[in-house]
C-alpha cells in the first residue's frame, strides 16, 4: 500500500454501504476517525456497528455473501482498491474480539506468531523476539502476570487476561489502527475495567475505534462517539457523530438524546 | 413415594414425579440392555475364536519314528550321516534333488535334517482337535476318547496361533501352514492404501471445507461424496478390476517400471489391490476429516485473518494443527475398514495359495482375511483352527496399528 500523504484522519468511511446478498444492512456512512483517539461506535442492536467496523479492514470479506458500496480511505488510499491487498490491511488495521480468542498455543507463541508471520526480524538495532513479546505484554498490561508462565497454553488464562493477550497479540504486528469488537462484553466489571484503562493507554500510541453496548463505557473512554441507528428499511445509518462529551451532554438528534437517556433502544 | 415438599401448585400441575421417574429408569435400563447386549456378542465372538485356537489335538505320524532306529539308537539321536541316509532312503530321487536346490544337503545342519527327516519321512498329521472348552472343563473325557479312537496318536495341548505359524508361509500341511505371507501381504496392501489415500482425502476435505464457495456444483460433489462412502465393497471391486487390474496393467503389473514377471503380468498386483482400497476408504477419510476442520472453532480463523495472515498461513498454522486428531482417527477408522475388506480384494485377484513373499508393490499377494476364508472353506477341520488363529492374529494386527495411530493422535491433542 502507498504510504501517501497522513492526514489528519486515520481512516476514513465515504458513503460506505455494506450488503449481506441483496440485503443492505448499512448505508451511506461517511465517519472520519481521528488519529491516536479512542472512538466508540454505539447504537441499538442489529444496526450494523460491529459491520462498519469489520468493513474497516476487510474482515467482512469473510462473509461469503458481503459486499460492500463507497470507499474506505485509509493513508488517502481506498483499502477496497483492486491493487490493495487485504492481508495487509488486516497487519496495519488490527482487531480484537468479542469473545477473547487465543490461540492454543503458549502465551508466548500467540504474541510471537503474528509478528513472525509478517517477517519479524531482530538484528542491529532491532529488538530480538523475546524482547518485542516482552514489550507488547508490557503494553498491553499484562506482562506481570505472566512473565513466569511463559510457556503455558494461553488458553490457561482467565477471561480477562485472554482479553489483554488477545490486544498484545493485535499490537505485536504494530498496527496503526485497533479495532475492538465489544472487548469487554464477555468480562466480569473488574476485567472490563482493566481494558478500559487500557485503552486509554493505548491510545497514546494507536487509534482505537470500539464498538460497544455499554453507554458508560463509551462515556468513559472515548474521546468521540458514533451512534448508528436502523432507519425504516432497516438499514443502519449514522445518526450523530462528535465528541463525546457533546454527544452525551447536548445531543443534536433526538434519536441519540431518547438512546443515550435509555427511552429507545 | 409420597412428595415431602408442600406444594402449593397442587390445583393447577399434577406433577407425576415419581413416574417420570419411573419412565426415566425404564429408559436407563433399556439402555444398559444394549450395551448388555452388544458385550455379549463380542463376548461370544471371542469365545469362538479362542475355543478354536488352542485345545488338545491327537498327532499320529505316517511313519512310526520308532522303527527308524538304526541298530537300537533312537532317531532323535543320530547324527547327520545316519539321517541323511535315512532321508535318501525313504523319499524319492525327484524331490530329494528338489531339496538339494533349494539348499545343498551337505551344507545343512544336523537340526534341519533332522526336521526334513521329520516332515518328509515320519509326516506327523493331526487326526483330530478337541476345542479349548472340552480341554479345560473334561481333558479326563478328552483323554480317554483320544485313547479309544487314536490309540497310535500322541495328545498334545496345541496353540495353533503360536511363532512358527506367524513365521511360517503357506502350506498345505496344517502343522506346518502359517500366516507370514498373508501378513506382509496385508501390511504392503495398507500401507500402499494410506499412502494414497490419506494426502488425497485430506487435501480434499481442505479444498471443500476451507477454499470451495457454496455453490451447486460444490454441493453436488459432497452429496456424492456422502453417498460413495455407502457403496457395497464389491463395487469398488470392480473398479479396481476395471481401472487399476485392466487399464492401468502397464503402470500396476511394473512393466512401465522395468519390472518384468510372468506371474504379475495381468496387473493383479499389491499396488492393484492398495488403490482399489484406496478408493475404498478415500470417501471415509474425506467425510471424517471435513468434519473435524468443521469442528476448528471460526473465532481461530478470525484471529487468524486479523493478524494480516493469509489463507494458506491460516489453514497450516491453525486449522490444520487444530483439526488433526480428528483427521487421525478418521484415518483410523479406514484402516480398520480396509484391513478387513475381502470381497473387493477377491475382485482384483488376490492369490489364494502363494508360498513366497511379497517382495514390493509389483508382487503377487495375498491378505489375512482372504487367508481365513480360504482356511475356512477347506473341508479339513484342522484349517478350521488355523483360521481362528489367523483371525486372533487378524485382531492383533488392527490393534497394533489403531494403537499406533491413537498415540499419534494424542501427540497431537495434548495441548
Amino acid at each position: 500500500m502507498p504510504q501517501t500523504l497522513s492526514p489528519q484522519y486515520a481512516i476514513q468511511a465515504k458513503n460506505l454501504s455494506v450488503y449481506y446478498g441483496a440485503f443492505r444492512a448499512v448505508k451511506n456512512i461517511t465517519l472520519s476517525i481521528e488519529q491516536r483517539k479512542v472512538t466508540a461506535i454505539i447504537g441499538p442492536s442489529g444496526c450494523g456497528k460491529s459491520t462498519v467496523l469489520r468493513s474497516f479492514n476487510r474482515m467482512n470479506e469473510l462473509t461469503p455473501s458481503a459486499s460492500i458500496a463507497g470507499e474506505i480511505l485509509f493513508m488517502g488510499q481506498n483499502i477496497y482498491a483492486p491493487e490493495v491487498d487485504p492481508v495487509e490491511v488486516r497487519r496495519r488495521v488490527g482487531m480484537v474480539f468479542q469473545k477473547p480468542n487465543p490461540f492454543p498455543k503458549s502465551i508466548y507463541e500467540n504474541v510471537a506468531w503474528g509478528a513472525r508471520l509478517n517477517g519479524f526480524r531482530s538484528g542491529l538495532g532491532r529488538p530480538n523476539m523475546d524482547e518485542w513479546v516482552e514489550t507488547c505484554l508490557r503494553k498491553a498490561a499484562l506482562w506481570d502476570e505472566v512473565k513466569d508462565k511463559l510457556q503455558q497454553s494461553g488458553l490457561s488464562l482467565s477471561g480477562g487476561q485472554q482479553q489483554r493477550l488477545c490486544i498484545a497479540r493485535a499490537i505485536a504486528v504494530k498496527p496503526e489502527i485497533i479495532l475492538m469488537d465489544e472487548p469487554a462484553s464477555a468480562l466480569d466489571p473488574i476485567a472490563t475495567l482493566k481494558i478500559e484503562e487500557l485503552m486509554r493507554e493505548l491510545a497514546e500510541e494507536y487509534t482505537i475505534i470500539v464498538v460497544t453496548h455499554n453507554m458508560q463505557q463509551a462515556a468513559r473512554v472515548s474521546d468521540f462517539t458514533a451512534f448508528f441507528s436502523m432507519d425504516e428499511d432497516r438499514a443502519g445509518a449514522l445518526v450523530e457523530y462528535g465528541l463525546t462529551t457533546q454527544i452525551f451532554t447536548t445531543p443534536k438528534d433526538s434519536r441519540t438524546e431518547g438512546y443515550i437517556t435509555g427511552r429507545y433502544g | 413415594m409420597k412428595n415431602p415438599l408442600p406444594n402449593p401448585l397442587q390445583p393447577v400441575f399434577e406433577p407425576e414425579v415419581a413416574q417420570r421417574n419411573r419412565l426415566a429408569a425404564v429408559w436407563r435400563l433399556l439402555f444398559r440392555l444394549s450395551v448388555a447386549i452388544s458385550l455379549g456378542f463380542l463376548a461370544l465372538l471371542l469365545f469362538n475364536i479362542l475355543n478354536q485356537s488352542f485345545g488338545y489335538a491327537a498327532l499320529t505320524t505316517k511313519i512310526d519314528p520308532a522303527s527308524l532306529a538304526v541298530n537300537g539308537a533312537a532317531l532323535q539321536t543320530l547324527g547327520k550321516e545316519d539321517l541323511l541316509k535315512i532321508l535318501q532312503a525313504k523319499i524319492s530321487k525327484g524331490r530329494l534333488r528338489q531339496l538339494d536346490r533349494e539348499l545343498p544337503l551337505s551344507e545343512r545342519s544336523r537340526e534341519d535334517v533332522y526336521a526334513l527327516v521329520w516332515q518328509e519321512v515320519v509326516q506327523p498329521e493331526v487326526a483330530y482337535t478337541w476345542p479349548l472348552l472340552d480341554s479345560l472343563w473334561r481333558p479326563a473325557a478328552v483323554r480317554a476318547e483320544a485313547a479309544a479312537r487314536y490309540p497310535q496318536a500322541q495328545l498334545t495341548f496345541r496353540s495353533w496361533a503360536n511363532a512358527s505359524f506367524i513365521r511360517s508361509s503357506q502350506s498345505s500341511d496344517p502343522l506346518n501352514a502359517g500366516v507370514r505371507t498373508a501378513i506382509l501381504g496385508s501390511l504392503w496392501t495398507i500401507a500402499i492404501t494410506i499412502v494414497i489415500a490419506f494426502p488425497l482425502g485430506v487435501g480434499a476435505a481442505i479444498y471443500l471445507e476451507e477454499y470451495a464457495a457454496d455453490n451447486w456444483l460444490n454441493r453436488l460433489i459432497q452429496t456424492n461424496i456422502n453417498n460413495l462412502a455407502g457403496v457395497p465393497s464389491i463395487i469398488y471391486g470392480m473398479l479396481g478390476l476395471a481401472i487399476f487390474v485392466r487399464t492401468l496393467q502397464p503402470l500396476t503389473s511394473g512393466a512401465a517400471f522395468g519390472v518384468s514377471d510372468p506371474t504379475t503380468a495381468n496387473g493383479r498386483t499389491i499396488l492393484s489391490a492398495g488403490l482399489t482400497l484406496a478408493l475404498l476408504v478415500l470417501p471415509l477419510i474425506i467425510i471424517n476429516a471435513q468434519e473435524a476442520i468443521r469442528a476448528v472453532p471460526d473465532s481461530l480463523r478470525q484471529a487468524s485473518y486479523g493478524l494480516g495472515a493469509t489463507q494458506w498461513q491460516t489453514i497450516w498454522h491453525h486449522v490444520l494443527p487444530g483439526a488433526i486428531p480428528g483427521i487421525l482417527t478418521g484415518a483410523i477408522l479406514a484402516i480398520s475398514r480396509a484391513i478387513g475388506e475381502t470381497a473387493p480384494l477377491v475382485v482384483v485377484g488376490a492369490a489364494t495359495y502363494i508360498t513366497f513373499d511379497p517382495s514390493g508393490p509389483f508382487s503377487k499377494f495375498t491378505t489375512l482375511p482372504i487367508q481365513i476364508y480360504q482356511w475356512t472353506a477347506r473341508p479339513q477341520a484342522e484349517f478350521r483352527n488355523l483360521a481362528a488363529a489367523a483371525i486372533l492374529v487378524l485382531l492383533l494386527l488392527l490393534l497394533s496399528l489403531n494403537a499406533s495411530a491413537i498415540v499419534l493422535r494424542n501427540r497431537y491433542d495434548r495441548k
